[in-house]
């Protein structure tokens, strides 16, 4: 062996060398005490961390104006706090003071701005007199850092001068004060800047008094730097001091409580606003949309929104405790244990994204999630697995009982609906037969079946567009839709396919087809292509042919859909609200005359265009009047109308359930309200030993590898050896 | 050689156009504004005002390709077209339909991408290269053909196979490594390590039978017979011989592939969690997203460009014969 040969092979060796030092202070640096599947990062020591995810997509907005989708309000309502908010437990829904001292109060006034009774014809305008508490602050952060002379410190002429800064905590300085009424009337006077894009800025400037003229105002101005909306005024809002503001609203609009509980009324100072329109932030993401500020009980510490989003406590959050009352049942399932107490309970929370169902549902059981979801309950695909139809309904599986993983039903507020087009020319109309044409559909439509066959039982038959939980709601026989049901000892029983044969018949389709032409009567079905499958087409046409009626269908992508509700261009189709507060009256509108699109010309919610002049008589009465027995009236009247004129094909409320790791407590869900997180309690060390247990390495796959890995290089060595060792004609042979 | 590489970049130039007029036709042939104002604002509450609102602070106000109402050059400029695809061309992406700024996103979202593309695609060619050598080695015996049966069963199965069956047993069922996730700091290797793996396994049925293939051809040739005659190992020959005279069509396959590395997978940061440009693209997409899908395509195709005029390059260094003129 020459000299360099054997240097480059000492060379080769050392290498190695170093290479395997480097693999085995690498294997214990990962050697310590958490499991080597372990994908959190280690809490900060001494704080407790919620572990939880975001399903599929990150949010894409924060700022309150803007955002509005269940997945953001998971943020926004854990950052911000409005005035109002909802009892925890309490059901039906009650809305409680959030940052105000007590509910808002209501005064009622004339055309003149005299006050007046509440039931006097003369009402042209209502008034809400909002008091804040007077220990609701801001949480620390860099727009309200002052410098030595009192001026905020992080106000830049340049972008150049504030370019080191790429996030909120690489700002070094912060500072805070205390929430003030103006915050909550810049906040409001910012859904009305067209530039900002609320979603709410048409819906409210319906109500609001000079919304719109304020919008049409700033809308017109300049906007090559910050524009202070304090400078502005709108005409329904009002400073009285500090802690007191008013806001008046045009007519009357009970309804408008509701609204003061949701992100949009949340307080928003003109400081802040200031603070993000610095130059150049914009470009590294630093705005209201991405990094909140607010007073609610945690702060947005870190936002990435790729992959993980984490909360921290508001050391600045006001005096808050766990409720001493709710429900009946609710101190037996144990949600009052912690009534009294301080919150919140939690130091942290670390949102991680996750978009695939196996890696949700495997961290999930490995215990590295506390729950299984926030806002959707369970991983699509792997949800046959985690439960099972026993005799009390659904069921969790066995493996899942052994980790001592519990149950949390919801029944959102909610309801999913096949709707017809009442303009239809087959199926619409208002006639004795083509009101028996829809109701033999509806009874061939096993609801009961469909619910129990594609969602595992989960989820309610709907008699009512009004889900449970909301008043207006019945249960029992009054709540039974006599028209497709008949009440047979103590249950509602489906009416038998023989009558709904029978008034198919009537309506002028003996056997399903037409009695002047023959044709067979086929019905069109207009369904979103992701809500719909072969299986459940098979089902539905199955399902109709019982009665002689043939189903084509026309799936299509969401926009396609909805582009034909709005031209009218469909016979059945497929809808879905869920309730921005709980009021009936949030959920009769879907049924509302002006509301259909063909009516307004307008995106309206009562896609079959359904049209009855008593019905939009009794909605705009209940829709000003205050809970009661004259509006409970109206209410079961107007459902009384729905049912008559058979406007849905099938309906149900979707129920969602969600799994809790035993360590996690207080999992009651709250079917409006997502500013739930302060009431979560987690007990950390139980679930570092659970995690311990549930993963424990199987090593010995790794060691058959390396047997199979020798196993099969072997022969080829020995093969290698002989033929290096063989002569020519050996090699021959 | 550089008035050869200026050529090939005054090249792309119509070949970046056609890319982005291609993109834009297809995206709004699907989509039109309107359906991106309603997907950006949600399904309650959209006024044809607030749809209007939104498209005009977006600048999707105005027609796609020819403004009628525009006088003199406006008619041109003046449209959906310029105003968003044009720009690029100075690689100004601007921001994204929710209002980030894209250049900050892809920055940071490329070095996760980068961190499994990197490994995968080194280890990767170095197994494979390794396998179909060693394949070389024991030409026309049984052992060869039934390798290549095992690699011909290897690239008939779907890459989507490889992750969930490697998430299912090592991560799942085995419990060694993560199932997804990825930390920019700590312990962020052995997020690495599934990925990576399913990777090198995933690929090597398709990567080892095709190097085996070119390494066949040079084996035959006259040069291995007199290096074997004058005595050389056979782990000489296949590693200082065969392998240098066989890069010219393996350098072809890989070398185009290294600038697209930054781009991600889209398949693996899916079901990996890795936050990296490939699920950017994918998120893009599912929400209608356009200024992040041209931005994407656009930096996609100026990649595949570099990596077309690399190959050319290292061509050079492969073969001293060739000349770039």
């Amino acid at each position: 062996m020459k000299v360099d040969q054997i240097a480059s092979n000492t060379k080769t060796q050392r290498h190695f060398t170093q290479l395997w030092l480097m693999a085995v202070v690498m294997f214990l640096a990962a050697c310590d005490e958490r499991p080597w599947n372990d994908p959190q990062l280690p809490s900060p020591d001494g704080l407790v961390t919620y572990q939880s995810m975001i399903i599929s997509t990150p949010p894409k907005h924060l700022d309150p104006a803007i955002s509005y989708a269940s997945d953001e309000s998971l943020f926004t309502m854990q950052i911000y706090e409005p005035p109002l908010t909802y009892h925890f437990l309490k059901r039906p829904y009650e809305l409680i003071p959030g940052a105000l001292d007590s509910l808002p109060e209501v005064t009622y006034l004339d055309s003149a701005g005299k006050a007046v009774k509440e039931d006097d014809e003369s009402v042209a305008f209502t008034r809400y007199t909002l008091h804040l508490r007077d220990d609701v602050h801001y949480q620390p952060h860099p727009a309200f850092a002052l410098d030595a002379s009192g001026r905020p410190e992080y106000l830049f002429e340049t972008a150049e001068a504030g370019e080191r800064y790429h996030q909120i905590p690489d700002f070094p300085h912060t500072g805070d004060r205390p929430v003030q009424a103006n915050d909550y009337v810049y906040a409001i006077k910012r859904l009305a800047d067209p530039v900002i894009g609320s979603p709410m800025l048409g819906f409210m400037s319906q109500y609001i008094v000079g919304m719109k003229a304020f919008s049409e105002q700033v809308g017109s101005l300049p906007r090559d730097q910050w524009l202070n909306l304090d400078n502005y005024s709108m005409k329904g809002l009002e400073v009285v001091d500090d802690r007191t503001l008013t806001i008046t609203i045009i007519g009357r609009y009970p309804q408008f409580l509701f609204w003061l509980a949701m992100p949009f009324f949340s307080p928003v100072s003109p400081e802040v606003d200031r603070f993000y329109q610095n130059p150049g932030f914009v470009d590294r993401n630093l705005t209201l949309d991405w990094w909140p500020v607010g007073s609610g009980p945690f702060l947005m510490a870190s936002n990435d929104p790729n992959s993980e989003i984490i909360l921290e406590r508001n050391p600045n959050y006001r005096a808050d405790f766990f409720p001493s009352e709710g429900e009946p049942g609710d101190l037996e399932a144990g949600f009052l244990e912690d009534a009294g107490k301080p919150i919140p309970f939690l130091d942290r929370a670390v949102f991680r994204l996750e978009k695939e169902s196996l890696s949700q549902w495997t961290k999930f059981l490995q215990g590295y999630y506390d729950r299984s979801g926030e806002v959707h309950s369970q991983p699509a695909g792997l949800f046959d697995r985690a439960f099972q139809i026993g005799a009390n309904g659904v069921e969790l599986a066995p493996e899942l009982k052994e980790h001592n993983i519990t149950m949390s039903p919801d029944v959102q507020p909610a309801v999913y609906y096949y709707g017809f087009n009442m303009r239809d020319p087959v199926v619409g109309g208002y006639t004795e037969k083509k009101r028996k044409l829809r109701r033999a559909l509806q009874i061939a439509f096993q609801t009961e079946d469909y619910l129990n066959i594609f969602y595992m039982g989960n989820g309610i038959v709907a008699e009512n567009p009004i889900p449970p939980g909301i008043p207006g709601h019945l249960e029992g026989e009054a709540g039974m839709n006599p028209y497709v049901y008949d009440w047979v000892d103590g249950v509602a029983q489906r009416k038998p396919i023989e009558y709904a044969r029978q008034l198919l018949a009537e309506a002028g389709y003996p056997n399903g087809r037409d009695e002047i032409t023959g044709e067979p009567l086929k019905i069109f079905l207009d369904v979103q292509s992701q809500a719909i499958n072969n299986t459940l087409m098979t089902w539905i046409v199955r399902v109709f042919s019982q009665i002689g009626v043939q189903v084509e269908f026309r799936p299509a992508d969401f926009n396609r859909t909805r582009e034909k509700m709005l031209t009218g261009n469909t016979q059945i189709f497929s809808f879905g609200w869920s309730a921005d507060y709980p009021d009936p009256e949030n959920f009769l509108f879907l049924l509302y005359g002006p509301e259909g699109p063909l009516e307004c010309a307008c995106d309206g919610a009562n896609n079959g265009n359904y049209s009855n002049e008593e019905y939009d008589r009794l909605f705009r009465q209940m829709r000003i009047l205050p809970q009661g027995p004259e509006r409970d009236s109206l209410v079961a009247r107007m459902v009384e109308l729905f049912r008559y004129d058979a406007v849905w094909l099938f309906a149900y409320y979707p129920t969602e359930i969600f799994l809790n790791n035993s360590w996690v407590h207080n999992n009651k869900r709250h079917g409006i309200s997502r500013a739930t997180l302060k009431y979560v309690r987690v007990e950390p060390d139980e679930r570092a030993k659970m995690q311990n247990r549930r993963n424990q390495p199987i090593t010995s796959p790794l060691y058959a590898a390396a047997l199979i890995l020798v196993a099969l290089a072997l022969p080829g060595v020995i093969a290698y050896r002989r033929r290096q060792k063989a002569t020519a004609r050996h090699a021959q042979e | 050689m550089l008035t050869y590489i200026i050529r090939r970049l005054f090249y792309a130039i119509p070949i970046l156009l056609g890319v982005n007029l291609l993109t834009f036709t297809l995206f709004f042939v699907v989509n039109t504004p309107d359906d991106m104002a309603v997907s950006q604002l949600g399904a309650k509450y959209v006024t044809p005002e607030a749809i209007q609102s939104w498209k005009k602070k977006n600048g999707y106000d105005r027609p796609l390709f020819y403004n009628p109402d525009a006088a003199g050059s406006g008619a041109v400029t003046e449209t959906i077209f310029f105003a968003k695809s044009l720009r690029l061309f100075a690689f100004d992406f601007g921001r994204s339909e929710s209002g980030r700024d894209i250049t900050t996103d892809i920055s940071t979202r490329m070095w996760p991408s980068l961190a499994v593309a990197v490994p995968s695609f080194v280890v990767g060619i170095w197994v494979n290269i390794c396998v179909a050598l060693l394949v070389v080695m024991f030409h026309a015996t049984r052992l060869d053909r039934w390798i290549v049966f095992v690699f011909v069963a290897m690239m008939s199965i779907s890459y989507l196979f490889y992750i969930i069956g490697g998430q299912y047993l090592v991560a799942k069922t085995w419990r060694l490594v993560p199932i997804s996730g990825f930390h920019a700091h700590g312990q962020f290797w052995k997020f690495l390590i599934l990925p990576v793996l399913v990777g090198v396994v995933a690929g090597i049925g398709s990567g080892a039978r095709w190097y085996r293939t070119l390494f066949l051809e040079e084996a035959n040739q006259d040069y291995v017979r007199t290096a074997r005659a004058k005595g050389a190992s056979e782990i000489r020959i296949l590693f200082r011989h065969i392998l240098p005279n066989a890069l010219i069509p393996i350098l072809t396959g890989i070398v185009v592939l290294i600038p697209s590395l930054f781009m991600g997978g889209l398949l693996v940061e899916s079901f990996f969690g890795i936050p990296g440009l490939g699920s950017y693209m994918l998120d893009a997409i599912k929400s209608q997203d356009f200024a992040i899908v041209r931005s994407m395509v656009f930096i996609g195709s100026i990649l595949y460009i570099i990596g077309l005029i690399l190959t050319d390059i290292s061509y050079t260094w492969a073969d001293p014969r060739l000349r770039l003129d």
